[in-house]
């Protein structure tokens, strides 16, 4: 164990403390503006600390539909079950065109390894349309089951990129070593392999379940029945052609973005554990 | 060639076409949100009740997606069979095929006259069902204005008397053009020719309209001069503003509790004419080839007096139905002042040129009430801005030479991929298989759902959107793009100057972001650390909020008059800036925002690999007595770098298109300055007209800068990592 001096520890310290605080900022002002009654950012100036309500909250979590079916609860499933599925099958698409990008040579390696960097060039607002026209060919238009690909696949060329980074950083004697004593190219992949990538699989997840659980252009554009729709096309609908309701889109926010947080306190574990199983010490 | 995109469009609909015709429901949608909604589904409730019959499904669509999936999913067969939306995209929706007209003659005892009229095709036939309008009235408050002024002198007057230690007498966006129609149209200008085919705001009246924002704006003063709509609606809320110009919206915005009233807007004292705002009539649409009877029938319902009254009264809209004027439980209400209001408006134009001009007007808008630019200065380079962007469109190309020069690229470079490849070829992909089978699923995806419309994306930019027509032009649009004739380079609205601000945009950011995201993480490992957990979840969070609410958040931040930066700058003895009104204020705004978005991606991609470090090269290292200092250039960097290459490219690429934060935050101010590439394409699609070909040859040319960028990244990193080993 080897301490730097006090003053160099209580700088961290201090750094730390400082960016703490200026990211946590905005989220400051998007607290108050969903528990304030004030409409609007005025909130934000005047914090009326005395005068706090819950009922932007209670309304974005409590709403019903004509039916009488609980419908924040139907797209908080729906929008655990899309970005699950699509964080799922993109990490298990990832890690196997990784693994493949880092273990093996082949006609075609350099061009595919470009290509997942070129598909990332164009500017997505043009792809709207075509992507839907081709959903729609593929009759994925109106089901979960399209939105989770399409989720998917636009977060693999980061995925891959950093799988295949990691994989890089491990010995090929490991893998040859677990061929030798007769385990197949599968086995080797799943049971030694994963494990030991484990760090970057906890990145590259938190990444794609971020980035689809936060989506709501192609989401609002691909679903068509309220009771699918995930929870972020609910909570843009507070913001409408003239002004917005900006105490139920703050409320809103919070809750929608809750459950990322409770995600990265799970996944940290991972990424602290190859520290604490004796890295820098 | 438009024979072939509408063959293609037919086919993909074809597809579609029987899985919709099965199911027998009537399906609505709206954008509407909050009051409008429920009364709405209200409306909708009492049909029901009186059809039991006919299902009926309602779907409330977030604006902000709501133009797209339209476009997108009638013409798939997705699409609803009713819709509500702003007559000023009539144009648009015929252009496109997406709507049919009302099948039967609307009553003019129904509605009002002025919210059939924009509604009307060449025909005689209605586009669509009115349903409410939308406009401008004066709002004062009761408790500061006893009596509302009926000219703009009085206006004046009473503004004067009210402004002064951080109050303002009168509040509106000065600078968005919808605000500012009011004065214009009121003075006698026009926006457009009796043909439609130029603007004719380069006028005196547009002038006098001018002169009158200069006198609110930089002679007295009376209005605030950065004011958006939230800041209206909070400064009038606070009693910071006596007087707002402002739409039906606004009253769902007021605290209950508030004493204000509303009344038509003043009479110009110049001229003697009342002011004049534009008014925007909300329709109901039928969509292409839905005309059954039950759609009908709901629709006729919706329209109806019953239906209309459920939205008067549930949530104040201005309707469009004539009975509901005389209803005794509406007459001390707000909407007889909108009604009123009605007769001296301008109906919004819908001629292809108008949405041309916005952009130019509410940047002359600007000039003037920084009083930057006289008036009369300001509204001619307008006309002069909106004349250059209303180019026509490129003749038509033969697209045989093209399909040619293609069909020989390809099997050129077939032709020298075989040729270049060393023999057993076949043998060599048979070797490959388990390769292949482990990266089947990726590329299966990756093909269809990013490669296919990627290539369709391409393909776009060599076609030209006119009016009902779609056209190939071969390399016509990239050629007037890179040419950039209109603008010398220096110009903020040259694309050369675009480009590099792009550049230096992005250059900015990914340098703070890795600075930041590198430190940080470094500050988060070491073992002594207490609280690490702690932090690292607050310094994450950053990224867990929608970058939509961010980028609002930081605007208001930066507002000149009531920013809480500014407010930190004085309480520190300095000078307030006005952030959007130079370059550099703006950027760094924008900067700002961006670097507070992305640090976190950067953080937690060098934390991953910082784990990957295995600790035994410390161990050596420090056996071999290297520094601190040492350890992190010989161990950490080596190590961590590789990893972090494609997170630093990707994360160029994505600052090169990062779309939010420059389109909410400076909005390109000043004087579109601030625009990056990816912005200027967006207003190219979506802000100006329709020009999806020219948007989409942007959209190429960028991702042709892209890949320079990334070959050359490659290039350097390899001759680097060849000249070590």
């Amino acid at each position: 164990m080897n301490r730097p001096p006090l003053l160099w520890r209580l700088l961290a310290y201090a750094a730390l403390g400082v960016a703490s605080i200026i990211a946590l900022f905005p989220v400051y002002a998007v607290v108050v503006m969903a528990v304030s009654r004030a409409p609007g950012f005025s909130a934000v100036v005047t914090p009326d600390w005395a005068n706090l309500t819950l009922d932007h909250l209670r309304t974005f979590v409590s709403t019903h539909d004509a039916q009488g079916r609980w419908l924040f609860g139907r797209q908080l499933i729906n929008s655990l079950i899309v970005a699950g599925a699509a964080t799922g099958v993109g990490l298990l698409f990832a890690a196997s065109a990784g693994y493949a990008f880092s273990r093996f040579k082949f006609p075609g390696h350099r061009l595919g390894m470009v290509g997942f960097f070129v598909t990332q060039m164009f500017p997505g607002t043009m792809m709207i349309v075509p992507l839907y026209l081709i959903a729609n060919h593929l009759g994925l238009v109106d089901t979960v089951v399209g939105l989770v690909f399409v989720y998917a696949t636009t977060s693999l060329p980061f995925c891959v990129w950093t799988l295949k980074g990691y994989f890089d950083t491990i010995p090929i004697d490991i893998d040859e070593a677990a061929l030798i004593d007769g385990a197949s190219r599968v086995r080797t992949f799943y049971q030694v392999l994963l494990p030991l990538v484990r760090p970057a699989l906890a990145v590259t997840a938190l990444f794609s379940f971020l980035g689809a659980w936060n989506e709501f252009v192609l989401a609002a554009t691909f679903l068509s029945r309220e009771e699918k729709f995930t929870l972020p096309v609910t909570l843009y609908r507070h913001v409408g052609a003239y002004g917005a309701d900006w105490g139920a889109f703050a409320a809103g926010s919070i809750v929608v973005s809750l459950p990322v947080c409770i995600l990265f306190l799970t996944l940290q574990r991972h990424l602290v554990g190859g520290l604490s199983s004796g890295a820098v010490k | 060639m438009s024979a072939v995109a509408r063959g293609v469009a037919l086919l993909c609909c074809f597809a579609a076409l029987p899985a919709h015709a099965a199911d027998s429901e009537v399906v609505v949608w709206h954008s509407y949100r909050a009051g409008e909604a429920l009364a709405l589904d209200a409306a909708v409730n009492d049909f029901r009740a009186q059809h039991p019959e006919i299902q009926i499904r309602v779907l409330a669509v977030p604006y902000g997606a709501y133009q797209q999936k339209l476009i997108a999913a009638i013409p798939g067969g997705h699409g609803p069979d009713l819709f509500i939306a702003a007559h000023d995209q009539l144009g648009d929706m015929v252009k496109r095929d997406l709507i049919d007209p009302v099948p039967e003659p609307l009553s003019a005892q129904q509605f009002l006259d002025e919210t059939l009229a924009p509604l009307r095709g060449p025909d005689g036939k209605s586009w669509g069902w009115p349903m409410a309008f939308k406009t401008l009235v004066l709002f004062y408050r009761t408790d500061q204005v006893p009596e509302p002024p009926a000219t703009t002198d009085a206006l004046i007057a009473t503004a004067e008397k009210l402004t002064g230690d951080g109050r303002f007498g009168l509040a509106y966006p000065l600078a968005e053009f919808y605000f500012h129609a009011p004065w214009f149209f009121g003075a006698g200008a026009e926006l457009l020719t009796a043909d439609a085919n130029d603007v004719r705001f380069d006028s005196p009246a547009a002038t006098r309209s001018g002169e009158l924002l200069r006198l609110f704006a930089v002679e007295k003063k009376l209005v605030p001069s950065d004011a958006n709509g939230a800041l209206v609606t909070e400064m009038f809320n606070q009693g910071k503003a006596a007087m707002v110009v402002n739409g039906p919206w606004f009253i769902a915005e007021l605290r209950p509790d508030l004493p204000y009233a509303l009344t038509p807007l003043p009479i110009l004292s110049a001229n003697g004419t009342p002011a004049k705002p534009l008014s925007t009539i909300e329709a109901l649409f039928l969509a292409k080839g839905r005309a059954r009877p039950e759609v009908r029938a709901l629709a006729t319902f919706l329209v109806s007096d019953a239906g209309a009254r459920r939205r008067a009264v549930g949530a104040g809209q201005p309707v469009a139905n004539r009975a509901l004027y005389d209803d005794p439980d509406l007459q001390n209400g707000p909407l007889p002042v909108f009604r009123k209001q009605l007769t001296n408006t301008v109906p919004m134009p819908t001629a292809p040129l108008t949405a041309l001009v916005w952009e130019p007007l509410n940047e002359a808008l600007r000039q003037i009430a920084r009083g930057a630019l006289s008036p009369e200065r300001a509204f001619q380079e307008a006309a002069a801005r909106v004349r250059l962007l209303n180019q026509p469109l490129p003749a038509e190309a033969n697209p045989a030479p093209y399909v040619l020069v293609i069909l020989l690229a390809l099997a050129g470079v077939l032709t020298v991929a075989l040729w270049r490849t060393p023999t057993g070829l076949l043998s060599r992909l048979v070797q490959a298989r388990t390769a292949y089978a482990f990266l089947l699923p990726t590329a299966i995806g990756m093909t269809l759902l990013v490669g296919v419309p990627f290539l369709m994306g391409l393909g776009l930019g060599f076609f030209a959107f006119g009016p009902g027509e779609i056209r190939f032009v071969g390399f016509a649009n990239f050629t007037s793009i890179i040419a950039a004739q209109e603008y010398p380079i220096t110009h903020p609205l040259s694309f050369y100057f675009t480009m590099a601000v792009t550049v230096l945009w992005t250059f900015a950011n990914v340098s703070l972001h890795l600075l930041l995201g590198f430190g940080l993480a470094l500050l988060l490992t070491p073992s002594w650390l207490k609280g690490r957990a702690l932090f690292r979840v607050l310094l994450i969070l950053p990224w867990t909020i929608p970058n939509y609410i961010t980028a609002l958040i930081f605007k208001g931040l930066f507002n000149t008059q009531f920013g809480a930066i500014n407010a930190l700058l004085e309480a520190m003895g300095l000078p307030p800036v006005h952030w959007f009104d130079s370059f550099w204020p703006a950027f760094c705004a924008n900067l700002t925002t961006n670097v507070w978005l992305g640090f976190p991606f950067m953080m937690v991609t060098v934390l991953g690999a910082l784990q990957a470090i295995p600790p035994d090269l410390y161990d050596a290292a420090r056996v071999d007595g290297a520094s601190a200092i040492q350890r992190f250039f010989k161990v950490t960097l080596p190590q961590v770098g590789p990893a972090l290459v494609p997170a630093v490219v990707l994360g160029t690429i994505w600052t090169f298109n990062m779309f939010n934060i420059v389109f909410l935050v400076s909005e390109g101010q000043p004087e579109g300055s601030t625009d990056i590439l990816v912005t200027e394409a967006y207003r190219w699609a979506f802000v100006r007209n329709g020009r999806y070909g020219y948007a989409a040859a942007y959209s190429t040319i960028i991702f042709v800068i892209l890949a320079l960028y990334t070959v050359l990244t490659r290039r350097l990193l390899s001759a680097r990592q060849g000249a070590r080993s």
